[in-house]
């Protein structure tokens, strides 16, 4: 039978905000357990939600960045229900009128034309604290930093048809937050957290089989397999005559499988109903023109004019414009190399991309930084070094965090252009090698590359490559 | 002394008769006299209020002065204060000592007042008779035998015996105007946003106001003066420019048009209060005030929207008392849903654990349109009943409650003829609106009072009326004999 695949996401993005949705306390990773917590995140009896206007801007620029429509009237509700680490008993979101509603967004899968993604609505909410289970020999401890942080929820339409598709929406929605620096896109810490709605259904049917929805995602690579693992499983379920139950699966990467959570049985009636400790949020048409004029220039932008500016591939525009950090790199370093765009991008997408997935390291934790990586460039463009020879010299640069320049000046590895002192070694290399002279001269035209080889050798590697070839040539057919 | 109004001690205060330190004492040595009897206060505070009192005489003696500097005040036990226990009449919050003021309690203090201790209430708000709180009932002054009202009874019984010179209340459904009612005072519920909610425990968020209690329309303003104002924190708090509620107080009434909705006095009204009002309509009348018949047609709706929309709200503000983080947590709980369950059962009394049930159901799904969305709707036609009304008075006016205090226990045990003790007052909170109760008569030697109820933010107005009415009548004067 030929089963489809239908999936949709919802992506919760913590929002690089100072302080807390609905409180002055500090929203930074890693504090001491309940040190940024104050009366506000703990819930005590009396205190009150502000809002924070900062996240209202944040959620706005998505929504714009998206062509959604901008919700002029939101509202935040209570989701009522009881955990732990859940101080009030009751999360602020927000249900019927959220701040962003319908927009969409293009990904690609193996450079195929763009498919359009549907985003039904993006809204605001508070943050839970963590519950922490372990050291606490049998009972629960609370941490309630995080309570509080705001996020922003983006919820698509079920419009993926694979894994492959789902992962390329959510790296789409990972790189597009971060080029708006709403969210630092970091999922080990929990920044950006994804959940998948899956079902399957017959090729051809319109109705939606049962869903369920995978929770504990916490990287693409593993949400690619869940998806396929939970594919997998329905399919098997349906095959052997049996229903899919629709309920919350939690996904173990350890043992690569989903696990159920809760089925829709047990799950919460959350009696949503509007805060009255907090007033709709009016927005009017100037607060939205002001916002719009923050957002920087869009990865599909960018990519296109990566296209037509450098003249670069479509994979290579993929690549550069993947992460704003990387595009800004990318053009720190062309500008410093004179302009170099096409061996920038090659030196950017292999050498140091190549190093940096080496030692587990991003971007902006680069030793060399981009107009360094630009300077190299222009050294190799302006003949001041081989291509070779840059190769070593960054190798230093890696290593040491020095100029191009200096290591080059420091180790002597300036090309050799001087004619007369290329000419004096392929004068002495043709002499030391009569039998390779006649080889060549019998018309085995390979032997040139062992003339090159010796000279280049002779040189330690600094002699210019072109000049080599071009004497050899000259002198051996004489 | 203790009979004397807060601006009759402002003024022996200023003049130097009486110290901070001796009014407090005075007052502190009356608690401590007839709390026994009364139950008025949860906790009193006898260290920190000599501490306070001796930096008000400090703040006195250098030549400093303000409107309530070194003047002694008791708060409902509803309002956070920082190292003196905020119980909100329940064994939930019993252990419970705030590590933060209320946004009216840091205002009192910046002002200098000096507060003696919190007032005993129904518990977390939630009665009209003080009976449901965890620490007992109040007792009325006036009869011991009978209720204060509530749920700020301990505010209003207490500054009916004049163990407090004013006390602040909190009024979701008429709490404060109700007990002022049944005790013989005066009591002012602000239009809502009026007085900043932070630090006040929160009830249904929605119709929750603060307010002062006093034995005057006078000392009303005063306090409200000092609790009215933007709060930063409390995001339904408006942001008017101050206003100075004395200033109209001595305004002459003529010309003014006072409606009598008809709802107000029909069947279910005791006949002393409907006899009380007509004398006070005639005084009122002699001060140049116009009467007009009008009426409220949704009125009758308002108790049943009411036990909807309060509840709805007050079933998830107390979802955070879970046993987890602070207040009551059960022994021994053998894992989180035993703790859910037994610290909530144990730690709630039956009137809240009601409410919180009935709220549960009219927010859960397939019953959230048929109720609470419909109770919302309804209250937007009661709100413009008076809208409508507004056209045509300037004030409307009626009685406070049905009938005086009641029974102790007379009630209890039966839930709806308890909620109708509020059938005048909830009406007021569902539209947000000011309104006023203010002693009026007798009835077998329990007090009765009238309620006025004005647009939103005339504060003012209700205070002149009242005033005016004061400076011509003495029911506000009459204190109980056994507390002389």
């Amino acid at each position: 039978m030929q089963w489809e695949t239908v999936i949709g996401l919802e992506i919760h993005t913590q929002l690089a905000t100072n302080s807390k949705i609905f409180s002055g306390a500090s929203t930074a990773f890693g504090a001491e357990p309940n040190t940024q917590a104050c009366a506000v995140d703990l819930g005590l009896p009396g205190v009150l939600p502000v809002l924070n206007q900062e996240a209202v801007k944040m959620a706005v620029k998505f929504g714009l960045a998206v062509n959604a429509e901008i919700g002029m009237r939101s509202i935040f509700a209570r989701k009522n229900y009881f955990y732990p680490d859940l101080p009030k008993g009751y999360q602020i979101s927000q249900f019927e009128l959220p701040i962003v509603g319908k927009g969409s967004i293009d990904i690609r899968v193996d450079v195929a034309e763009p498919k359009r993604i549907a985003i039904t609505r993006a809204h605001l909410e508070e943050d839970a604290g963590k519950s922490l289970h372990e050291d606490f020999h049998g009972m629960t401890g609370i941490d309630l930093n995080r309570a509080g942080t705001p996020l922003l929820e983006i919820v698509s339409e079920p419009d993926m048809r694979s894994a492959k598709e789902a992962v390329a929406y959510a790296r789409k929605i990972h790189s597009l937050v971060q080029y708006l620096q709403i969210c630092d896109g970091n999922m080990q810490e929990g920044s950006f957290r994804v959940d998948a709605n899956v079902s399957v259904r017959l090729r051809g049917e319109d109705a939606l089989g049962t869903r369920t929805e995978i929770k504990n995602v916490n990287s693409f690579r593993f949400l690619e397999r869940a998806i396929n693992f939970e594919v997998e499983r329905q399919i098997d379920v349906l095959e052997a005559g049996g229903k899919v139950v629709q309920e919350t699966r939690l996904y173990d990467a350890d043992l690569d499988e989903t696990r159920s959570m809760r089925t829709k049985e047990e799950a919460n009636d959350y009696r949503y109903f509007p805060d009255p400790d907090l007033l709709p949020v009016e927005l009017d048409d100037a607060f939205i023109a002001q916002i719009q004029t923050t957002l920087p220039e869009l990865p599909d932008a960018k990519r296109q004019r990566f296209m037509a500016d450098y003249a670069l591939q479509e994979t290579d525009a993929d690549l550069l414009t993947a992460s704003r950090e990387m595009a800004d790199y990318f053009e720190s370093a062309v500008k410093t190399s004179g302009g170099q765009a096409k061996l920038v991008s090659n030196w950017l997408t292999t050498e140091l991309t190549g190093r940096l997935n080496k030692e587990d390291k991003s971007l902006g934790e680069s030793p060399v930084a981009a107009i360094q990586l630009g300077e190299l460039v222009r050294r190799i463009a302006d003949n001041t070094i081989s291509g070779k020879i840059a190769k070593q010299v960054f190798d230093v640069m890696w290593q040491s965090g020095e100029s191009p320049d200096e290591i080059i000046e420091a180790q002597g590895l300036k090309q050799i252009t001087d004619e007369g002192a290329i000419e004096a070694m392929v004068d002495e290399v043709i002499a030391a090698n009569p039998e390779q002279v006649e080889q060549f001269k019998a018309g085995k035209a390979k032997v040139m590359g062992f003339f090159v080889g010796q000279v280049m050798k002779a040189s330690k590697g600094k002699a210019n490559p072109q000049q080599i070839n071009a004497l050899l040539n000259a002198k051996l057919k004489e | 002394m203790y009979r004397k109004t807060l601006s009759e001690l402002a003024a022996e205060l200023q003049k130097g008769q009486i110290s901070s330190l001796e009014l407090t004492r005075l007052f502190l040595d009356r608690i401590e006299a007839s709390n026994t009897t009364l139950n008025a206060f949860i906790s009193v505070d006898r260290e920190g209020a000599e501490q306070a009192a001796k930096v008000a005489d400090a703040r006195l003696t250098q030549g400093q002065t303000g409107p309530l500097l070194g003047l002694p005040l008791a708060h409902k036990d509803i309002f956070c204060t920082e190292g003196v226990k905020t119980s909100c009449g329940s064994r939930m919050l019993d252990n419970f000592i705030s590590p933060y003021d209320a946004s009216v309690v840091a205002r009192f203090k910046t002002a200098g007042a000096v507060m003696l201790g919190k007032t005993n209430m129904d518990e977390f708000a939630m009665g009209s008779s003080n009976e449901t709180s965890w620490y007992g009932a109040v007792k009325n002054p006036w009869d011991n035998t009978c209720v204060p009202g509530g749920s700020s009874g301990g505010s209003a019984a207490a500054v009916s015996a004049r163990l407090t010179p004013v006390a602040t209340g909190t009024d979701t459904g008429g709490s404060i105007r109700q007990p002022a009612a049944l005790c013989g005072i005066t009591g002012l519920k602000p239009t809502y946003g009026r007085v900043s909610r932070y630090g006040m425990i929160a009830f249904a968020s929605s119709l929750d106001q603060a307010g002062p209690m006093a034995q005057t329309a006078e000392d009303c303003a005063r306090l409200l003066n000092v609790m009215a104002g933007f709060d930063e924190r409390d995001s339904t708090s408006i942001d008017n420019t101050p206003e100075d509620f004395t200033a109209a107080l001595e305004q002459s009434l003529a010309g003014m048009t006072i409606g009598l909705p008809v709802e107000y006095f029909q069947e279910g009204i005791h006949a002393n209060v409907a006899q009380s009002l007509d004398t006070a309509i005639d005084e009122l009348g002699k001060l140049g005030v116009q009467f007009k018949e009008i009426s409220l047609p949704n009125q009758h709706l308002a108790v049943p929207v009411y036990y909807v929309v309060a509840p709805a709200e007050c079933s998830s503000n107390l979802s955070r008392y879970d046993g987890v983080r602070f207040g009551y947590r059960c022994e021994n709980p053998i894992d989180l849903e035993d703790m859910y369950k037994r610290s909530r059962g144990e730690g709630f009394g039956n009137e809240v654990k009601r409410r919180i049930m009935i709220g549960t159901y009219v927010l859960s799904a397939g019953y959230y349109d048929a109720y609470y969305l419909k109770a919302q709707q309804i209250r937007h036609l009661i709100s413009d009943d008076f809208k409508k009304a507004f056209d045509q008075v300037d004030l409307i006016m009626g009685p406070t409650t049905p009938e005086p205090a009641f029974k102790l226990g007379a009630k209890s045990k039966d839930p709806v003829s308890m909620y109708l003790n509020d059938i005048y007052t909830i009406s007021a909170n569902l539209a947000g609106l000011p309104g006023i109760s203010v002693p009026c008569g007798f009835a077998d030697g329990l007090p009765i009072g009238l309620q006025m109820i004005a647009p939103a933010f005339m504060e003012s107005r209700l205070l002149n009326i009242a005033h005016k009415y004061q400076q011509v009548t003495d029911w506000h004067k009459r204190m109980p004999a056994d507390y002389e």
